[in-house]
């Protein structure tokens, strides 16, 4: 496997940059959405929404990068995954829908807050389900004939994508008990960490479990992975993998307030990197390659500029604003 | 169910629902970010508790319209390509790359401020606050120069090329596809149109908590604020579109003829329709008041120039007739109607009698909506009015869509349209209940609302002025 850094190659990396941001960042926001009934009424889920209240929309802008990234750099392939997976994506999108008013709505409305509280979850729950979905469909192989999808409208849905969907809520809920565990203290706090126990262990048994399945699936997943030389190469990431989670476990097992979030950031930080080995240089597996699907060079490089003078701006100012907002969340918090 | 129905049909119904369901909360977000901008700026300014009251009082609508606005817009930003794939496949190398930029350059820095526009003030101070609203003011105008580029570029497309995959690409500069000729002006009446649904929203507000105090002195403010923005700036909008017409019968004549009514070529100056019921089948307009001449008047600047009619062009170019008619008639009707409101502020305003007169305050309520009728009237003719073209006059809807099935899109649609009654429906009786308590006396900052962990304190619905943001 060789890498050239040409356009192509370089904005596949932007586009995975903007999607591993989103993975990550909303990712805690979903996940303290799929914990968010375990929590207490009143105090503790108060706590819960606010200690993403100032963060999540910016946090989704990632998504809407992502998409309208890859309708930019990559229009072919956004024109055949996004019918290819019309229906998880439409669920992602309601799902959305409901989890973003929910963070007003539920305090313009006490006498419905369960109900917004329950729209929170289970929008939450939709969206990281169709996320979890639609990387699987994506891993299995997406039929295409000429520039387009050629296959059915339920092709997504087979064992492994419905595998992969749950995965994500279980990952997404950890990342977002070890948010909650670094954002917030005494009771809710306590109660982060025994969701994170419990959401780090199915999360590496999810994890075991895509991992053993995916080298089976059609498209050369097990030649890349499991054929010698590379397995000397690929090895790594398994083995990485597993140090990073027992340094989390420790760090859990000894009340560590901030290092399980960052180690779980390592962890995502593997799987992708592991989905990357997988999918490179494909953009649509099995048959459309980055290259193919690439816009023209100009269209590469005008946004290339932009990119390179934004993203590090919007960093920038993003941090800044995590900082204002650092440290505890109070309950009565900003509302 | 969707069976016997096209799918591509049920394609332009679902992006023409959720697009005029998204625009409503832009419009007017737009609008009230530099309302609290400005307003910030008075307090900041002049010190007076009053602004900083009618501050953090539009600030927290303004967090609800904004959440829907984010919500509904990413389910757009998506849609190009379940619905139109071939269409983001085609233009996607050249609209695609304008939307990138809107996402760099807009929506981060709105998000990204947002949170400490709303949440931050005791935690940045004041200057800097007034900075992050200034900010996300700033950025609701980018994301408005963009998209409004992307979308100009649809309606007059110059700069490109057609690759062998049959992709439009850019051909020479970018400057020449983002400044495409009808962009200038479609971006001034847009923006303009924003300032002015949010004024009358702000007007309609205000002149209901003056027909219950009218000594209530942030009602007062906001009235004035309001009014002055009607009286000075719809003038200014009947002539930002005057100039857009000419425009559009430049670069898109048949459009501007679905919306003038006229079928028929007028060799010695085209009437202007005013009323009518116009069919396309039988290619004309029915029951028709017309003044002569008027119509060469507007569009030409003279009475007798000749104007081409409809049936110069093929009937498969042709877009629907009734509805861009109809649609156009309803915004420029609008359009005078709030000129008028402005008009009669003014008058009032001489008389001493803006905070007192009834009649003007109901008029006001009643216009209160005004603006987001007129918006997605004015939408919808430049919509339909493109139509039978994606990119005018090259790529044909028919051409566009995604592979998909009846059922796929029906299906969709009906979630959309149940989800979205269910859950902006909720939204904006929240922002109404805002409304109808009206700017308080030292209105809570959102930040620093007192304890209301449901549990201990029995939530006053909206009782306190502090029941948050």
């Amino acid at each position: 496997m060789s890498i050239s850094f040409d356009l192509a190659t370089i904005w596949a990396f932007v586009i995975a940059f903007a999607v591993f941001a989103y993975v990550v960042l909303d990712g805690f926001d979903l996940g303290i959405g799929i914990l968010f009934p375990t929590f207490g009424v009143g105090r503790e889920r108060d706590q819960a929404m606010n200690a993403i209240a100032p963060v999540w929309d910016g946090n989704e802008t990632w998504l809407v990068l992502g998409g309208g990234g890859l309708m930019a750099a990559f229009p072919l392939a956004y024109a055949i995954v996004l019918p290819a997976l019309y229906p998880p994506i439409i669920a992602m999108l309601l799902g959305l829908v409901f989890r973003g008013v929910a963070f007003e709505f539920r305090w313009r409305d006490p006498r419905h807050r369960p109900f917004w509280d329950f729209a929170f979850t289970a929008g939450s729950i939709t969206a990281a389900l169709a996320q979890g979905i639609t990387l699987g469909a994506l891993l299995q192989g997406i039929k295409v004939a000429g520039r387009a999808y050629a296959g059915g409208w339920l092709d997504w849905l087979t064992p492994f994508s419905v595998l992969t969907g749950v995965s994500v809520v279980v990952g997404y809920a950890l990342l977002g008990a070890c948010w909650l565990i670094a954002k917030t203290d005494g009771a809710t706090q306590g109660h982060a960490y025994r969701l994170a126990r419990i959401c780090g262990v199915a999360s590496a048994i999810a994890v075991m479990a895509v991992s053993a399945a995916t080298p089976f699936l059609q498209g050369g997943y097990y030649h890349r992975w499991l054929t010698f030389p590379s397995v000397l190469f690929a090895a790594q990431v398994p083995l990485l993998l597993g140090i990073l989670s027992a340094a989390f476990w420790w760090a859990l097992l000894r009340k560590k307030e901030g290092l399980p979030f960052v180690l779980t950031l390592g962890l995502y930080f593997l799987c992708f990197a592991g989905l990357g080995v997988s999918m490179y240089p494909h953009v649509v597996p099995p048959s459309v390659t980055i290259w193919e699907a690439a816009a023209p060079e100009n269209a590469q490089v005008f946004m290339l500029i932009g990119a390179g003078i934004m993203i590090p701006l919007i960093l920038a100012y993003t941090g800044w604003s995590y900082w204002v907002f650092r440290g505890k969340t109070g309950h009565a918090g900003y509302h | 169910m969707f069976g016997g129905l096209d799918p591509i049909l049920l394609a332009r119904w679902q992006f023409a629902f959720t697009v005029s369901f998204h625009f409503i909360f832009p419009s007017f977000s737009i609008g009230l970010a530099s309302y609290l901008a400005v307003l910030e700026g008075l307090w900041l300014k002049t010190g007076k508790q009053l602004y900083i009251d009618l501050f953090r009082f539009w600030l927290k609508i303004f967090a609800v319209a904004f959440a829907m606005g984010v919500v509904s817009g990413i389910v757009m930003s998506y849609q190009f390509g379940t619905n139109w794939s071939v269409f983001s496949d085609k233009t996607g190398p050249v609209i695609g790359p304008l939307m990138a930029y809107e996402v760099l350059t807009a929506f981060f820095l709105e998000a990204g401020f947002l949170g400490v526009m709303l949440f931050g003030m005791e935690k940045v101070g004041k200057e800097l606050h007034f900075a992050a609203t200034c900010l996300v003011a700033v950025g609701t105008c980018i994301s408005a120069f963009w998209i409004l580029s992307a979308n100009s570029w649809m309606q007059t497309p110059v700069g490109y090329a057609i690759n062998t995959h049959g992709q439009f690409v850019n051909a020479g500069s970018w400057a020449t596809i983002v400044f495409n000729p009808s962009f200038p002006y479609r971006l001034v009446h847009t923006v303009i149109a924003a300032y002015l649904t949010t004024s009358l929203v702000v007007g309609a507000t205000s002149a209901w908590h003056l027909l219950r105090n009218s000594s209530d002195a942030r009602a007062r403010k906001g009235f004035s604020m309001a009014m002055w923005m009607a009286a000075l700036v719809a003038p200014v909008q009947i002539a930002a579109g005057d100039q857009q017409g000419l425009n559009t019968l430049e670069h898109q004549p048949a459009k501007v003829l679905a919306m003038e009514g006229d079928f028929d070529p007028s060799p010695h100056g085209a009437p202007l329709v005013l009323f009518g019921l116009p069919s396309n089948a039988e290619g004309r307009v029915k029951y028709k008041v017309e003044i002569p001449k008027a119509g060469s008047l507007i569009l030409k600047h003279d009475p007798n120039a000749p104007l081409p009619g409809l049936k110069d062009f093929p009937r498969e170019d042709w877009p629907t007739v009734p509805i861009v008619f109809w649609s156009f008639r309803i915004m420029v009707g609008l359009g005078f109607a709030i000129f008028g409101l402005g008009l009669w502020s003014l008058l009032a305003r001489w008389r001493r009698r803006l905070y007192d007169w009834r009649w003007l305050h109901r008029a006001a309520i009643v216009m209160g909506p005004a603006g987001f009728v007129a918006v997605i009237a004015g939408w919808v003719t430049t919509e339909a009015g493109r139509q039978p073209w994606t990119v005018y006059g090259l790529l044909r809807t028919t051409q566009s869509a995604s592979p998909l099935a009846a059922p796929a899109v029906g299906a969709s649609l009906l979630a959309f349209v149940a989800v979205y009654f269910a859950v902006f429906g909720f939204g904006v009786w929240y922002i109404l209940k805002l409304m109808a308590k009206g700017p308080q006396p030292h209105e809570s900052d959102p930040a620093d609302a007192p304890i209301r962990t449901a549990g201990i304190v029995p939530g006053p619905a909206q009782g306190a002025p502090g029941s948050g943001a």
